[in-house]
């Protein structure tokens, strides 16, 4: 069921919801449902327009085409546990999330669409909460939520709130960044410290009874990548280290590039919270979840200008130079230790687990 | 971060190893015979591929990564009477994490888990004791993995289960000793050990004193080490003064934790709550006489072994894997047969590729940095 469309302008009443919890009607097609949507989504996403809902959103080509040559599009699914954590919560990582998915291809990002998958019994208020911070970190972010839907599972079917956004942009004339890019001599860089995001969500999982003053890193970063993009126009790849941190984007870059990789501990900037958090639980941080980093691969000449345009955005303040693309064994990632050893910089197996001693 | 950021200089690193290089220059090890020195504990080779520690020493000396990790030495049988017990009706199996992975015969704890049984992560014991207090209709079962480093606080909570009189809580004790193993390992006819690290967090526990028979009977030096980078190379530096000088003694570098008389509250705890098994099964070493501990009979009710019935199995180690030859330091991890081709992190076929701190998953994920230069 999609909610709404961006043509659409013609007024129309919006239904409300009246009982406190999502229940199994809400997903059932009918009056309930469409009041969930009207209620909570299309009150939060597009309260002025109140427009009747078509099925789909659509989007004027003409507009498109005069921001670039190419569509980029993608699609990323939210379950985070908490659904509320510092810095942020499911709704504005799934906004995030997306939106730098566009970005770091380069994309313009415009419309996104949201999928809500409801377990039954979660309070409507939450989703009201969530559903507004979706709206605000759209709103500023300059985009639109256009179309969406929703289905309500029995209790256990899902944890709480499951998301999906998909994110349409326009990548301009002329850009063309690639992981095949990378070059030896190329210039590694990241626009903050890194691992933050995973840090914050294992200290408020409360499972561990850590407490550290670690705040999510969840941001949209198109703006820093315009920005980035304009004084450094020879930047060849980029990349946001989400899942799997800095390290899985390096031997990304490494293996699409048939390259190797040495970055520098020494100047990987990590919070002395996030390492601490570490230390204690056995963790690497290279392998923690990031909402808001990137990794830039420069040419050796353009390091410094992107650098610094990265710095003048108040997303980017700490950016700095990791380390560099290297002649070596294609695929390898290697770090020069703090301690002046060296290590390779694997793809983790699985899930990092804590280690017992 | 202070007094961790101290034991990680590399300008102190680079002194050690200026001296560690002149140490080995007056022992003069023939070209053919390097120096192997064995780090028993599994968290020091860990740190050792992390820090990088092994490529900064010369090439003639040799770190043997030793069988200290306790999850990889879990014999797949074990595994197999852990998924037995989480798979029973209303058990919340509990776990550290990394024993999550260790693959059984059939499955792991972690497939267990998505088949449905209810296996939980705790990051200690007691976390495990107040999930039974809060469900009082379940019965809660604690892993209890690790050599003497973990023992005392799964003891500590038993007694503290008896104190409050919980019923339905219960120990799964695959706890083993350190010193049977250094034992076996030095009992072996192929042995090339010049030197050994001794295990940190263990000898917090059991102090120095427990280890003198390695210098005394078996004519090795051993240096009790700390954790950090910084450690281990003073612990190496230590072990190599003492052969170039022809000693052989038990000494601490890690005087900043360990007494030579341990902790005694500990042992006290350890000792009320476990008794020594007559044998227990290793992976990759077999059988090794009063390696492992169970519960004494006073605490039969809490024991999982007596609460449910067991396959306790024992399950054969797979015939090409030849971690028992890795730990003995008589091949390298590379050098195995089945190393990266048959068994890998994803699908480990021997105990030394289970846990991150296995020597050949370390080597698999880190990679020895000496590995590329002696294999080409």
């Amino acid at each position: 069921m999609n909610i709404m469309a961006p043509t659409m302008k013609s007024p129309r009443a919006l239904g409300k919801v009246f009982v406190r919890s999502v229940t199994l009607a809400h997903g059932g097609g009918g009056k309930a449902m469409k009041d969930l949507i009207d209620d909570v989504f299309v009150r939060a996403f597009d309260p002025t327009s109140s427009a009747p809902l078509e099925d789909q959103a659509r989007v004027d080509l003409a507009e498109l085409s005069r921001r670039g040559d190419r569509l980029a599009f993608t699609t990323d699914s939210f379950v985070v546990d908490p659904l509320f954590f510092p810095g942020g919560d499911i709704g504005k990582l799934a906004v995030c999330g997306t939106v730098n998915d566009l970005a770091v291809g380069g994309a313009v990002p415009l419309y996104l669409s949201c999928a809500a998958i409801i377990e039954e019994g979660v309070a409507i208020d939450l989703l009201h909460t969530i559903a507004d911070s979706m709206a605000e970190t759209a709103r500023e972010a300059g985009i639109k939520i256009v179309t969406g839907d929703t289905k309500v599972v029995q209790r256990g079917s899902c944890d709480k709130l499951f998301l999906t956004t998909t994110g349409v942009g326009v990548i301009g004339a002329g850009l063309d960044l690639g992981v095949g890019g990378a070059a030896p001599g190329d210039a590694i860089l990241v626009n903050g410290v890194l691992g933050d995001h995973g840090a914050a969500i294992l200290c408020a999982r409360g499972e561990l009874m850590l407490e550290a003053p670690i705040e999510s890193d969840c941001a949209c970063l198109h703006g820093l990548i315009a920005r980035l993009l304009e004084s450094a126009p020879g930047v060849r790849f980029m990349r946001d280290a989400t899942r799997g941190g800095i390290a899985t984007v390096l031997n990304e870059i490494a293996e699409g590039s048939n390259t190797a990789i040495e970055i520098e501990e020494d100047a990987t900037p990590i919070r002395d919270e996030v390492r601490g958090v570490c230390e204690i639980l056995g963790l690497d941080p290279l392998y923690l979840a990031n909402e808001g980093r990137i990794v830039v691969v420069t040419p050796p000449s353009q390091a410094e200008v992107a650098l610094e345009a990265m710095r003048g955005h108040v997303l980017g303040r700490g950016a700095c130079r990791i380390g560099e693309v290297v002649a070596g064994e294609p695929g390898r990632v290697t770090m020069r230790t703090c301690f002046g050893g060296r290590r390779i910089v694997d793809m983790l197996v699985g899930e990092q687990l804590p280690r017992i001693c | 971060m202070k007094y961790v950021e101290e034991f990680r200089d590399s300008v102190k690193a680079r002194v050690l190893v200026a001296e560690i290089e002149r140490l080995v220059e007056a022992i003069a090890p023939p070209k053919d015979k390097p120096i192997h020195i064995m780090e028993v504990c599994g968290g020091h080779t860990h740190s050792i591929f992390r820090y990088g520690v092994e490529g900064m020493l010369p090439k003639s000396v040799e770190l043997v990564h030793g069988p200290g990790c306790p999850v990889c030495v879990l014999p797949m049988g074990r595994v197999d009477d852990c998924v037995s017990i989480a798979e029973h009706e209303g058990v919340i199996f509990t776990t550290f994490g990394d024993a999550m992975r260790v693959p059984g015969s059939k499955k792991s704890l972690l497939q267990a888990k998505a088949d449905g049984a209810d296996v939980r992560m705790v990051y200690s014991p007691m976390d495990s004791l107040s999930l039974a207090r809060k469900n009082p209709e379940r019965e809660v079962v604690f892993f209890g993995l690790g050599f003497e480093t973990t023992m005392p606080s799964t003891a500590l909570t038993i007694l503290q289960a008896e104190r409050e009189g919980v019923k339905n809580f219960s120990l799964f004790c695959n706890h083993i000793t350190i010193i049977p193993t250094i034992k076996a390992i030095l009992d072996s006819p192929d042995l090339r050990l010049d030197g050994f690290l001794g295990p940190g967090h263990v000898s917090m526990v059991v102090g120095s004193a427990p280890y003198e028979f390695v210098a005394k009977f078996y004519r090795k030096p051993m240096v009790v080490a700390g954790f950090e980078p910084l450690d281990i190379l003073q612990s190496i530096w230590m072990v190599l003064k003492q052969i170039a000088e022809g000693r052989c003694e038990i000494e601490n570098q890690y005087a900043r934790v360990v007494a030579k008389q341990g902790n005694e509250k500990a042992l006290a705890a350890v000792a009320r709550v476990y008794e020594l098994r007559e044998f227990f099964e290793w992976r990759g070493l077999g059988s090794i006489d009063h390696s492992g501990v169970r519960l004494r009979e006073a605490y039969a009710s809490f024991d999982a072994e007596k609460k449910f019935a067991l396959p306790n199995v024992r399950i054969a180690d797979p015939k090409s894997c030849q971690c028992g030859e890795v730990l003995k330091g008589v091949i390298k991890p590379w050098q195995c047969k089945v190393f990266g081709t048959a068994c890998t992190p994803e699908r480990p076929l021997g105990a030394l590729m289970v846990s991150s701190e296995g020597a050949c998953a370390a080597y698999y994920q880190y990679g020895g940095v000496k590995q590329p230069q002696e294999a080409a």
